[in-house]
């Protein structure tokens, strides 16, 4: 790792005054800057650390409306019994994300800043129809995530929480890849009054995208048998060294029929 | 340089290091305590797991000074004098270790596992929690055998406490 300098920010404003005029990035759980600092593949002159910030974090659930803080940990988004009660596919996916001890540190905000194509959250922002608040506006998650580690976030603005109604359904499954047990492709699939939603991480090759053929089938019957013959085609996905893009095209309906079935 | 106090096994520490410092290099080389382990250097074999704020983390991946100012429980902070901490004796007694690179950080998240398991463990459960944790000699039989034997003896002993302040 590249020396540093390092700041705790006391509030969100503080944040942004810190970082003001310096190559500095803002650090959440670490669990990906920190390995991306130590291989060298990110080298900024300052830390921002957020993770002092008691109002980026908790969990509120009223009725329908969900709130999550940006600096809530995967561990405690796992184990919300309310947030649980209202959206089950969400404290699971967070449950399976990286080992315990990363979710332990890791927070949701920081993934979605972060926006890795292969990351879990974005996906479930996207399904949700999730709205990202910033400490300048809020964003519709269709809007936010950008593309490969890309998001709307301009210089300053620091993600401060998430916001979604709850489904009526939901259901998240991933094909992790057996070594880095990141997503090779996930689908976030939620039944609402509006319609189904499906939405995949871990397979495009712009990051997270909603998937129109998953949809059409889902929105007939939300049921996996729904999803029989169906066909996504492999353009635009990821083609690698663990999964060609038709691999990847036949997963996202081999995901999709998991995550409906857990759905229930 | 930024100053660092943290309490470490109970006890007040503190050192001025180099803000890139990761907590396992504070912990090894500032404070001796080289219990923890560094293996993959990468955030997945978990060999440097320790318990900031009595939670298990990799403190490969995270900085002293992040850390400043919380609590940190090492594989060194486990035993009651000669007395071994019971998952520390339940992977001596079933045979939990072969090269033993791997057991401190193993221990770690084996405590750390059963305090959020307080209605007890079954054997897939310990295999999903022990997704962070490496090891490369034994196949991990053993080490799942301890999890669960140590987690009934501290179930027991609890039970044990409680009839007595009853």
């Amino acid at each position: 790792m590249y020396a540093v300098t390092y700041h705790r920010a006391a509030s969100v404003a503080d944040a942004t005054k810190l970082a003001k005029g310096k190559d500095a990035k803002y650090l959440s759980g670490g669990m990906t800057l920190i390995p991306a600092m130590k291989t060298r593949l990110a080298a900024p002159s300052d830390l921002i650390d957020l993770g002092h910030i008691a109002d980026l974090k908790g969990i509120k659930v009223s009725g329908k409306t969900v709130t999550i803080g940006a600096g809530t940990t995967h561990s405690e988004v796992a184990n919300n019994a309310k947030l649980k009660s209202v959206c089950p596919a969400l404290t699971d996916l967070a449950g399976h994300i990286g080992d315990p001890h990363v979710r332990h540190k890791g927070t949701i905000g920081g993934s979605i800043a972060n926006n890795d194509p292969a990351a879990d959250y974005p996906a479930a922002m996207l399904a949700l129809d999730a709205t990202i608040v910033t400490n300048k506006r809020e964003i519709a998650a269709a809007k936010f995530f950008k593309g490969l580690f890309e998001t709307a976030l301009k210089e300053g603005e620091i993600v401060t929480g998430v916001t979604f109604t709850a489904p009526e359904k939901a259901g998240y499954e991933k094909f992790r890849n057996p070594a880095s047990r990141y997503a090779m492709t996930g689908v976030f699939v939620a039944k609402s009054k509006d319609g189904v939603r499906a939405a995949v991480t871990g397979a495009g090759d712009n990051g997270v995208f909603r998937s129109k053929e998953v949809e059409a089938a889902l929105s007939k019957s939300f049921a996996a048998s729904a999803l029989e013959g169906v066909k996504v085609p492999s353009k635009n996905l990821m083609g690698d060294l663990h999964a060609t893009p038709d691999y990847r095209a036949n997963l996202v309906v081999v995901m999709a029929k998991r995550a409906v079935a857990k759905a229930g | 340089m930024s100053d660092v106090s943290l309490v470490v096994n109970g006890r007040k520490v503190s050192g001025s290091v180099e803000d890139r410092t990761l907590l396992v290099h504070f912990l090894r080389e500032n404070l001796g305590l080289t219990g923890t382990h560094v293996g993959c250097d990468t955030s997945q074999c978990g060999a440097c797991v320790v318990h900031v704020d009595g939670k298990a983390v990799k403190s490969c991946t995270m900085l002293a000074v992040q850390a400043s100012g919380s609590e940190v429980v090492t594989i060194e902070g486990l035993a009651n004098g000669a007395e071994l901490h019971p998952v520390q004796a339940a992977f001596k007694e079933h045979h939990g270790l072969q090269c033993g690179f791997c057991t401190p950080g193993m221990i770690m998240a084996a405590t750390d596992m059963i305090r959020r398991h307080p209605e007890g463990l079954d054997e897939a459960t310990v295999r999903a929690e022990l997704e962070g944790n490496i090891c490369r000699c034994t196949g991990y039989h053993n080490i799942v055998k301890a999890v669960l034997a140590a987690s009934k003896t501290m179930a027991k002993s609890k039970g044990k406490a409680k009839a007595k302040a009853a």
